[in-house]
């Protein structure tokens, strides 16, 4: 595997007295396709959340692309060329699809240097989701799903170097699930996106990652490949119950 | 339309607007135009913070009184100093105290950011009412010439001018705003702060930006102030009908544009000058009240609400 480009070494997380992470350590390659699955709770939004700048982690460190990312703010960690999407998808309620994804380009890809046809490029990024004919509506005339596409194509428009999809499919239907799947993989394959996907649809993250992570607890219990990962006992417990 | 071009037709605006005061030849319109000039600086100032980027500040009359306070104590020691230099120096120090204040209030959000700007607002009234250098609260007297040697126009027609000149000012700024990328990353802070910083928008810096340029026009609404009135107090360069006034008027004509604060504005600010002359001043504040009332009820989204379509924020 080539060179690390997120390396997270020791982070740990508390609010007041639980702890929501202990002691992660985690590697990703670059251009690697991630799985990161645990049972609700586990911590999984809680170390997205670190890793982009949303919360501080208490203790450990987090090196995305050659820099330590401590102390950095959240806006500063995407134009480092880090993007996710929320769980809960946070659109701009009184801009448009368009207007929406108008922000990263505005904010991330102009400020870079690159200055794209913004227009044109909205309607391409909405139309990778299908939603382009949607593009001068509100987000509130949006289905959840809808909004969860929308969210997705908010965090690929600041191109990133690594895309974290924080249960971007959650509620789509086996069609839908399929689609963004090939949308991911393409943005892996063609463009040599790291991502991180988080997911609950087990067919997903199999297709889907090469190497898997699991949290159980705040605590990474397991780390490797997927087939040989779903088989390990703690795993099974952890989600099925000893 | 782009903005070289919209300022230009907001100048032509101007120049009907002071020629047509002008023929109706009654110093009065120039004293009731300047108020309503006045209001248009004050709202246009307020909503870039408070409608732009959502943060509602109660402490308008803080940043009034200091553009006005500020030109007491330059009239006091330079008083050759020239009037528009006066409201710069009353701008630049309104978004100073406004940046200070953005820096120490803008982690509160909601109702606390407007509990925290008005008790600001009683805070450097105290400060200003126990300064004796500007008149403490006795008040203080500036005592204005009759005519300018500019064109010969009466004092009061240049006060009018000059406020004339800084609504056009106000709301080609707000206006280029609002269509830029500034725009854009304050109405993110509006709508959803943390996807904002998510999708790369500094926060924290632009809405230190907010602060300090809707202060900054706040202060300069409030310069000239003292060469109209000519006696300033703490209760009348503070009085809370500022701060309601500069609410309810983007809330009147609506927040999410340029437009709605100078419609709001027109409006609000004529009537209480038609009220104050025909019945009574003490009037102004029930005509606000009711209209607020009444507005929330049919315009939730104010006038220009009734026109936008549904949808995009153009």
């Amino acid at each position: 595997m080539s060179e690390a480009l997120l390396t997270v070494s020791g982070l740990g997380k508390r609010f007041g007295g639980f702890i929501a992470l202990a002691d992660i350590e985690l590697e990703v390659a670059k251009g690697e396709r991630l799985g990161l699955i645990g049972p609700n709770g586990s911590g999984k939004s809680t170390l997205v959340n670190c890793l982009c700048g949303t919360l501080r982690n208490d203790s450990g460190s987090v090196r995305f692309n050659g820099r330590v990312l401590d102390g950095m703010k959240a806006h500063e960690r995407t134009r480092l060329g880090m993007a996710r999407s929320f769980q809960l998808p946070r659109p701009f309620g009184t801009m448009t699809l368009a207007e929406n994804l108008r922000i990263p380009l505005l904010y991330v890809v102009q400020l870079r240097g690159a200055v794209p046809n913004i227009d044109k490029r909205c309607v391409e990024l909405l139309d990778l989701v299908g939603l382009a004919d949607k593009a001068h509506q509100l987000p509130t005339d949006l289905t959840q799903i809808e909004m969860r596409k929308l969210e997705l194509a908010r965090a690929m428009a600041a191109e990133p170097n690594l895309l974290i999809a924080d249960e971007s499919m959650a509620g789509l239907s086996h069609q839908e699930v399929d689609d963004i799947l090939a949308l991911l993989m393409r943005l892996n394959e063609q463009q040599g996106v790291t991502i991180i996907m988080i997911e609950h649809i087990m067919r997903a993250v199999m297709h889907f990652s090469q190497r898997l992570v699991v949290l159980v607890a705040g605590r990474k219990i397991a780390d490797g490949n997927p087939a040989d990962i779903v088989r390990q006992e703690d795993v099974v417990a952890a989600y099925l119950g000893s | 339309m782009r903005n070289p071009v919209f300022i230009l037709w907001l100048c032509v605006a101007a120049a009907l607007t002071f020629g047509t005061a002008k023929l109706i030849d009654n110093p009065y319109v120039f004293f009731a135009g300047y108020v309503v000039l006045q209001y248009i600086v004050l709202s246009t100032g307020w909503n870039i913070l408070g409608g732009y980027t959502g943060y509602v500040n109660f402490g308008t009359a803080a940043f009034f009184a200091m553009g006005a306070y500020s030109t007491v104590v330059l009239h006091k020691t330079v008083p050759d100093l020239p009037l528009p230099v006066m409201i710069a120096v009353g701008g630049v120090i309104s978004g100073v105290i406004g940046l200070g204040t953005g820096y120490l209030t803008l982690r509160l959000r909601g109702t606390f950011f407007g509990i925290a700007t008005l008790a600001m607002s009683v805070v450097v009234q105290t400060l200003i009412t126990n300064w004796s250098f500007v008149g403490g609260s006795r008040g203080a007297y500036v005592v204005r010439p009759d005519t300018t040697e500019y064109f010969g126009i009466d004092y009061i027609e240049y006060l009018f001018l000059l406020m004339l000149a800084l609504s056009v000012i106000a709301v080609g700024v707000a206006r280029a705003i609002e269509k830029s990328r500034l725009g854009y990353g304050f109405a993110t802070i509006r709508d959803d702060e943390l996807a904002a910083e998510a999708t790369g928008v500094p926060t924290l810096k632009l809405k230190l930006l907010a602060t300090a340029l809707s202060g900054g026009f706040m202060g300069m609404a409030g310069a000239p102030l003292p060469y109209y009135v000519t006696y300033l107090d703490p209760a009348s360069g503070f009085s809370l009908s500022y701060a309601v006034n500069t609410i309810a008027m983007p809330l009147i004509g609506g927040t999410s544009s340029w437009l709605g604060p100078v419609i709001g504005a027109v409006l609000l600010g004529t009537l209480q000058q038609v009220a104050t002359v025909t019945i009574s001043s003490a009037l102004s504040l029930l005509i606000v009240g009711l209209m607020l009332v009444g507005f929330v009820i049919l315009a939730p989204k104010g006038i220009i609400g009734w026109f936008a379509p549904k949808g995009p924020r153009k």
